[in-house]
């Protein structure tokens, strides 16, 4: 269905019963009506009968940080994640943002998609002064929105030396139950590489052949969750060439898997790759929910942590794995799993929301920080890289830092014996 | 916006900050309906007050222009209790929601209007306590909301209505004065009259509620019946034995199939009616009645019983019963909710007249409703993009609430009147009746600028046009009304 038949059908499924408001972050921020899922929906409605779309009215869909969690609250299955991309891409075509913005959305994505780019980063805004960049984002005032968030990431960052790289096959442990494809992401591959290293070996101990293509780019989460769809379709058709000859592909970033799910969607009008799109989206598994799947076969180890679990929009509310992972984490002797007050409140992060609405992704990040303190567990235990940044970032300004790790690398953990200090070290 | 909006809106900033004041056209409309939208206008400037001093001063500034004000809180209300005013203010409570004391000692606790139904009980229920009131969107709607529509829920069977609940209310008066009405002290019962009042005689900053025990136990059970009517007879034999159900449910066979088509719930195939019966309260008392529940179930005629083994149990045999309004939505392109109250007994024949209702239009009608208290909640099916529907099943639905009426029963029985159901007032009440609760509203909101148009059906008495009053109010003339 295309976009002008599609959109007024969405639209009319909305009763306006509100039942989606106390989850959506920046209604608990704000309280006001027009910074609602309700009330954004209302707005799309408006600019449907002709409203044009005003400043005032692309504020409020730019403050959406997508994190779907009034889709998981909508009694009448509305599909507002649908919505939401269908309004960006219009945002995108129809409303010129101001020429700061324009500068760093530029600078946004043409950064964190590409790996290679990323990695320069690594040595502290290298990129750009190398790029030319460092001009347009001295004007801008970007470089002040993008540095907290790039100095969290070179804290959180393992200290030295390069990310190691992983083969292009690891074999299974024990009998071999399956053969899975595995993507590596854009930020998590160089932020994380630990991450990658130990879900390539908890699927290999638990008896799959893991195939990680060199040459796989960015899956375009990014891209497709901003409105930057022909971006995005260009991505999408890059990871389904790449991962065409595996059965399963397992993600470990909620962010990329939501948006591995949607390529069926995203690519449904393209004759030529429609039908691969949609077999690629249907063998697409998040790593928890693929692990519950195959059922444990490695024996776990005692791992005397307690752990709070923190609920990655893009895992829970995008595609509906929240049990999963508990119960992998519960499945470890000794382990204790602590549950966050206000779990289904998106922490701020949000692909590049922190960076283009640094604001509210502060206070969102403090709240969510405050929440998981209270927990008081000893790791943060997240399954999407965005949201590991983001509320360390807050822990570290609220002076209280805490360990975080990836769900894989607790498994990793506990399979290999290693202990609680087997992840990584808190930060100081 | 009229001069004395934009006044109002400058005065606003002044006092609550810009940030606090929405006078933007593309803005204001996102507040144009509550959970009703069939009735929509959009506020001439919206207000997000963050304390009764804050609210008391619009409310002042409001009066001294000669401006009506509406009270909004989540926009959930079903009657259109907040449908704001083109020519006036909204107050919007969202950003009071702080839960200001609790104290479990006593069992109570102090919140600002704008706290979340379910946070007061979330707050609470790890020590044992929860907020009794229960309306199906308890997730959203606020407490100020709730104090003005005396809304209730599947077990206030048991515990009551909002009401009873309520131990307090700080309110601004229509006046701008901020009061304190508490209930149980000597003289008239102000709180009493306050509590279901829509808005009308007030806008209420802090409510200190009643904490209830959260039961020993809890136990649900699912009866399946061929009809309505064994169903009802069901209902009739529970209550008439004695029993105090915390809850007792029903729906018919066109909501069941909306709810399994919505979240598959997986009542027994088959069934024209299913019953949820839920107990509570000390282990053994429980266990007893519970049995003799199960037992008058099967005499009635119930051709399958299942007993919720668990929390988890539990919750599936209420998913069906939670998602029935917004699941009607998956069987039908759009649907009116009524409300309206009949004597228990009367049950069969008002559910045969309303399917005759149904047969003669040609307007399907889903059936759910609080069957404990003869609480209807008909769901009216029709399809909006076809010429007349609306107007169809706007007849059946007025036509059920005259069924309501012709049995004792009552136009609304949580929902309020709001604007949406002034109109019916004059078929329950007489002219006497109306004009002795005008003279209420009168006594409160002389100047008629506190949420009118709604609960009545014409504007009368004090209640004309809007419009500062100047010199004694005719009814205090007449000696007919006194100003509190
Ligand atoms: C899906 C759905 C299910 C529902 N289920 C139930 C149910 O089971 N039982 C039930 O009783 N209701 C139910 N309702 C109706 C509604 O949720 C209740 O009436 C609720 O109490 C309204 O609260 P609110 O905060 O949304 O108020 P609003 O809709 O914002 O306002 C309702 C009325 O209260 C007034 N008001 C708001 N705040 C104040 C204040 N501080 N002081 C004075 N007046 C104020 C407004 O002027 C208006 O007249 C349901 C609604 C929906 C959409
Ligand atoms: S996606 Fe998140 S931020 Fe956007 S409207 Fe929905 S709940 Fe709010
Ligand atoms: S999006 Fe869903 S939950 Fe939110 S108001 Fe609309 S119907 Fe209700």
């Amino acid at each position: 269905m295309s976009a002008p038949e599609e959109l007024p059908k969405l639209l009319g499924d909305c009763v306006h019963c509100g039942f989606c408001l106390p989850t959506c972050p920046t209604y608990v921020l704000w309280g006001e009506e027009m910074d609602s899922p309700r009330g954004r929906i209302h707005l799309m409605q408006q600019h449907q009968r002709g409203e044009p779309l005003s400043p005032a009215m692309v504020q409020h869909f730019d403050a959406c940080l997508g994190c779907m969690a009034c889709v998981t609250a909508c009694p009448s299955g509305v599909q507002y994640d649908r919505l939401i991309e269908l309004t960006r891409a219009e945002v995108e075509r129809e409303h010129p943002h101001s020429a700061a913005d324009r500068a760093l959305r530029r600078a946004v994505f043409g950064l964190f998609p590409y790996p290679r780019r990323l990695r320069a980063l690594r040595g502290p805004l290298r990129l750009y002064q190398r790029s030319g960049l460092d001009k347009v984002v001295r004007r801008t005032g970007v470089l002040e929105r993008l540095s907290p968030s790039l100095a969290a990431m070179e804290r959180l960052a393992p200290p030295l030396g390069r990310a190691p790289r992983l083969p292009e096959r690891v074999s299974a442990r024990g009998g071999r139950r399956a053969t899975v494809g595995m993507l590596t992401g854009c930020v998590q591959r160089e932020f994380f590489p630990g991450v990658n290293a130990a879900t390539a070996r908890v699927l290999a101990m638990e008896g799959c052949d893991v195939v990680i293509p060199r040459n796989q780019g960015c899956c375009g989460a990014l891209s497709l969750h901003s409105g930057r769809e022909d971006e995005a379709r260009r991505f999408a058709r890059r990871t389904i060439e790449t991962f065409e000859n595996v059965d399963v592909i397992v993600v470990n970033a909620a962010g990329c898997g939501s948006s591995m799910k949607e390529y069926a969607r995203l690519l449904a009008d393209d004759p030529a790759w429609a039908a691969r799109a949609e077999a690629l989206s249907a063998r697409t598994r998040d790593l928890a929910e693929y692990l519950v799947e195959l059922g444990p076969r490695a024996p776990r180890r005692p791992l005397p942590v307690t752990v709070a679990y923190h609920d990655a929009c893009h895992l829970a509310h995008a595609q509906g794995v929240r049990s999963q992972p508990r119960a992998l984490l519960a499945g470890i002797p000794e382990l204790t799993v602590r549950e966050i007050a206000d779990p289904d409140v998106c922490c701020g992060s949000a692909g590049t929301y922190n960076l283009l609405q640094p604001g509210p992704a502060a206070e969102l990040g403090d709240r969510k920080a405050a929440n998981v303190r209270a927990t008081g567990a000893d790791v943060l235990v997240a399954a999407n890289p965005g949201c590991v940044m983001q509320i360390a970032d807050a822990l570290g300004r609220q002076g209280a830092p805490m360990a975080v790790a990836h769900t894989a690398e607790i498994l990793d953990a506990s399979l290999r014996g290693l202990g609680p200090d087997g992840f990584r070290t808190p930060l100081s | 916006m009229g001069e004395a909006l934009t006044r109002l809106a400058e005065r606003f900033t002044a006092l609550l900050g810009a940030d606090s004041v929405i006078t933007d056209p593309v803005r204001l409309r996102t507040y144009e309906c509550d959970g009703l939208t069939s009735h929509r206008a959009t506020p001439g400037v919206v207000v997000l007050p963050g304390t009764a001093e804050q609210v008391a001063a619009v409310v002042r500034a409001c009066v001294a222009e000669g401006v009506p004000y509406v009270a909004r809180g989540s926009g959930t209300g079903l009657s259109g209790g907040a449908l704001p005013r083109t020519d006036g203010v909204l107050i919007v409570t969202s950003r009071m929601r702080r839960i200001l004391d609790i104290d479990i000692p006593n069992q109570r606790a102090v919140v600002e209007p704008g706290v979340i139904n379910l946070d007061v009980t979330r707050a609470v229920r790890d020590q044992g306590y929860h907020f009794a009131p229960d309306p199906s969107s308890q997730q959203v709607c606020s407490v100020g909301g709730n104090v003005a529509e005396n809304s209730g829920g599947a077990h206030c069977l048991k515990y009551g209505f909002t009401a009873h609940h309520v131990l307090a209310c700080e309110v601004v008066t229509p006046d701008g004065e901020i009061v304190e009405l508490t209930a149980g002290g000597p003289g008239y019962d102000l709180l009493g009259v306050f509590v279901g009042a829509e808005g009308t005689l007030g806008i209420t900053t802090r409510i200190t509620v009643r904490l209830t025990r959260l039961p020993e136990t809890v136990q649900t059970l699912l009866a399946a019946f061929d009809s309505i009517e064994s169903g009802g007879a069901a209902v009739s034999a529970i209550i008439g034995a004695g029993v105090v159900p915390a809850a007792v449910e029903m729906m018919d066979a066109l909501s069941i199939e909306a709810a399994e088509a919505a979240v598959r719930c997986g009542y027994p195939p088959g069934a024209g009616a299913v019953l949820i019966v839920e107990l509570d309260g000390p282990g053994s008392e429980v266990a007893h009645q519970f049995a003799e529940v199960e037992r008058l179930c099967r005499a009635a005629g119930a051709f399958e019983v299942r007993i919720a083994a668990g929390d988890a149990e539990r919750a599936l045999i209420w998913r069906g019963r939670r998602s029935a309004f917004a699941a009607v939505g998956r069987i039908s392109p759009a649907y009116l909710v009524q409300d309206g109250v009949i004597p228990r007994t009367s049950l069969p024949k008002v559910l045969a007249r309303i399917d005759a209702l149904s047969a003669e239009s040609g307007v399907r009608v889903a059936n759910v409703f609080h069957a404990g208290d003869g609480n209807l909640h008909p769901l009216v099916l029709f399809d909006d993009a076809e010429p007349g529907a609306t107007e169809r099943a706007e007849e059946v639905s007025g036509a059920i609430l005259d069924l309501c009426i012709e049995h004792g029963g009552s136009i609304t029985g949580e929902h309020g009147v709001g604007v949406d159901k002034s109109r019916y007032m004059p078929r329950m009440f007489t002219d006497t009746d109306l004009d002795t609760m005008q003279m209420v509203r009168c006594g409160f909101d002389p100047a008629g600028l506190c949420n009118p148009g709604k609960v009545f059906p014409t504007p009368r008495l004090c209640g004309e046009a809007p419009g500062v009053r100047k010199g004694v109010h005719p009814l205090v003339e007449q000696g007919k009304a006194d100003l509190f």
